[in-house]
């Protein structure tokens, strides 16, 4: 079973097509990972999807980097 | 003030018969059906089992994964089609091409019907929170010019004109006025389609507008046959690249032909059906005739729009004699859509450049399927076999849904 930090890698590049190599836990999706405000709602939408459970809007607009959704993924699942 | 001249120095395609337009043209003229089972979905349940599917494709050849996933399959469809026509163009290797001078006329019929039907699909099963936000601009008809825009950095005019299965046609002949009249030196022009989804073939199926000949797809586009059922639902995109006459030779450009009259008009009559006579199709063509400046007796070929449908088959025959009269026994006549069935809107697209190939190779393409031709359908419909022809100006026609006619006339490029 891999780890949700992981699992939280895997569905970064695959919703904004990076390779994993440029996934750092302290990478931003919009400033380092290239998403725009389109991609990162739907990056939440699949990560919500991924841990069958539901991000808040005011939640979701907090998550800027991969260790922020990586904290918030295991305080709430 | 003096229009000026516009030529084509640039064409892509995906269609039923081939990934390009080298691949297409070889099909058309060897009389290769591009019709087979429908395979993008399910269709066990359906009536009609049969399509024009773009075969083989491999998408990360052009699009990158993340772009492919925001997009739906038309706007793939298009983009590749202008990536080819520019690329064949030259334009992207042309330094001083001045972009805001550049513009796109590309629409389509439908638009992106399978991206809806899934979030639909997920809407219901989910709720609106899991609707993507990339839905409507996945879907919406215009992201095809607007995606080909962003790519290639071309700022000038951008529009989608949607006019059921007349918008290829119309989308040319709206770019070659747009250069005619001075506002872009270039434009990128055609139609793109997918349309062969669960709600697509079942909206057709039940307007009884489709063959349902499943046990011999590709015999199953006959038009002007007497056994002919219904036209074939099919997937694909042309592009045109049209430029000034001047900004072509300029740059060194090669030439395909010349695009020579532009015509329009309306039937005024039913939202699906023609009139029994042609009415509107044989005004169409009129007034591209009348644009041209030609004399209906210098018209050689005629890529006609001619479906496969009992009533619009004989329509379409019937206009022809109108406009034409005694010349429309000399004259070439032949259906395309019976090898790559009915792209709707990408349909005048493709139709216009076999049109443009037909006479720069001299080839007059096939109907294939005609075996017994029906009653009242009597002209030279180039039956079953393409052959060599000496040819100077061809027009194609395209009618749509609402009554709406298009028709261009192109012709070889003589200095």
């Amino acid at each position: 079973m891999s780890t949700v930090e992981e699992r939280v890698k895997k569905i970064v590049c695959e919703q904004l097509g990076v390779k994993e190599s440029e996934v750092q836990n302290t990478s931003s999706f919009v400033e380092d990972l290239g998403a725009d405000s389109l991609d990162t709602v739907e990056l939440v939408m699949a990560l919500e999807e991924e841990f069958e459970t539901e991000i808040p809007d005011e939640e979701a607009e907090k998550l800027g980097t991969v260790q922020d959704a990586i904290d918030y993924i295991v305080a709430h699942t | 003030m003096t229009k000026r001249r516009v030529v084509i120095t640039g064409m892509g395609m995906l269609s039923p018969v081939g990934n390009d337009v080298q691949a297409s043209w070889a099909a058309i003229k060897a009389g290769r059906s591009g019709i087979g089972m429908i395979d993008r979905f399910d269709a066990s349940e359906y009536n009609t089992r049969i399509g024009g599917s773009v075969k083989d494709l491999d998408l990360n050849t052009y699009l990158s994964p993340k772009d492919a996933r925001k997009l739906d399959a038309f706007i793939h469809y298009g983009l590749i089609a202008a990536q080819q026509a520019v690329e064949d163009s030259g334009l992207d290797q042309f330094e001083q091409l001045d972009r805001d001078r550049v513009g796109v006329a590309i629409g389509s019929g439908i638009g992106g019907l399978e991206f809806i039907e899934k979030n639909v699909i997920q809407m219901v099963k989910s709720g609106p929170r899991k609707v993507s936000p990339f839905f409507v601009p996945a879907s919406v008809i215009n992201m095809v010019a607007g995606n080909t825009a962003i790519r290639f950095g071309y700022r000038g005019p951008n529009i989608s004109i949607v006019t059921a299965c007349t918008t290829g046609t119309h989308n040319i002949g709206y770019a070659a006025r747009t250069i005619a009249y001075g506002d872009a030196d270039v434009m990128l022009a055609g139609g793109s389609e997918m349309a062969t989804t669960r709600t697509g073939v079942a909206a057709f199926s039940a307007a009884r507008a489709l063959s349902t000949r499943n046990d011999e797809p590709e015999k199953a586009s006959r038009p002007w046959d007497r056994d002919r059922d219904g036209f074939v639902l099919s997937d694909g995109a042309g592009v045109l690249v049209l430029e000034d006459l001047e900004h072509a030779r300029k740059r060194g450009a090669t030439i395909y032909g010349e695009v020579i009259g532009f015509g329009m008009s309306d039937d005024a009559h039913h939202i699906t059906a023609p009139p029994e006579d042609g009415e509107g199709a044989a005004r169409s063509m009129a007034n591209a005739i009348r644009d041209a400046g030609l004399e209906p007796s210098a018209i050689d070929y005629i890529n006609a729009h001619g479906t496969s449908t009992q009533v619009g088959d004989v329509a379409e025959v019937s206009a022809v004699k109108q406009v034409f009269g005694g010349h429309a026994s000399k004259l070439a006549i032949s259906s395309t859509k019976s090898m790559t069935g009915h792209l709707l809107g990408a349909a005048g697209a493709v139709e216009a450049i076999f049109s443009v190939l037909a006479v720069r190779d001299g080839v007059l393409p096939p109907t294939i399927n005609l075996d017994n031709p029906d009653e009242g359908c009597d002209l030279d419909f180039v039956a079953n076999q393409s052959r060599n022809a000496d040819l100077r100006v061809a027009l194609s026609n395209s009618f749509g849904f609402g009554g709406t006619n298009g028709t261009l006339i192109f012709s070889r490029y003589e200095s």
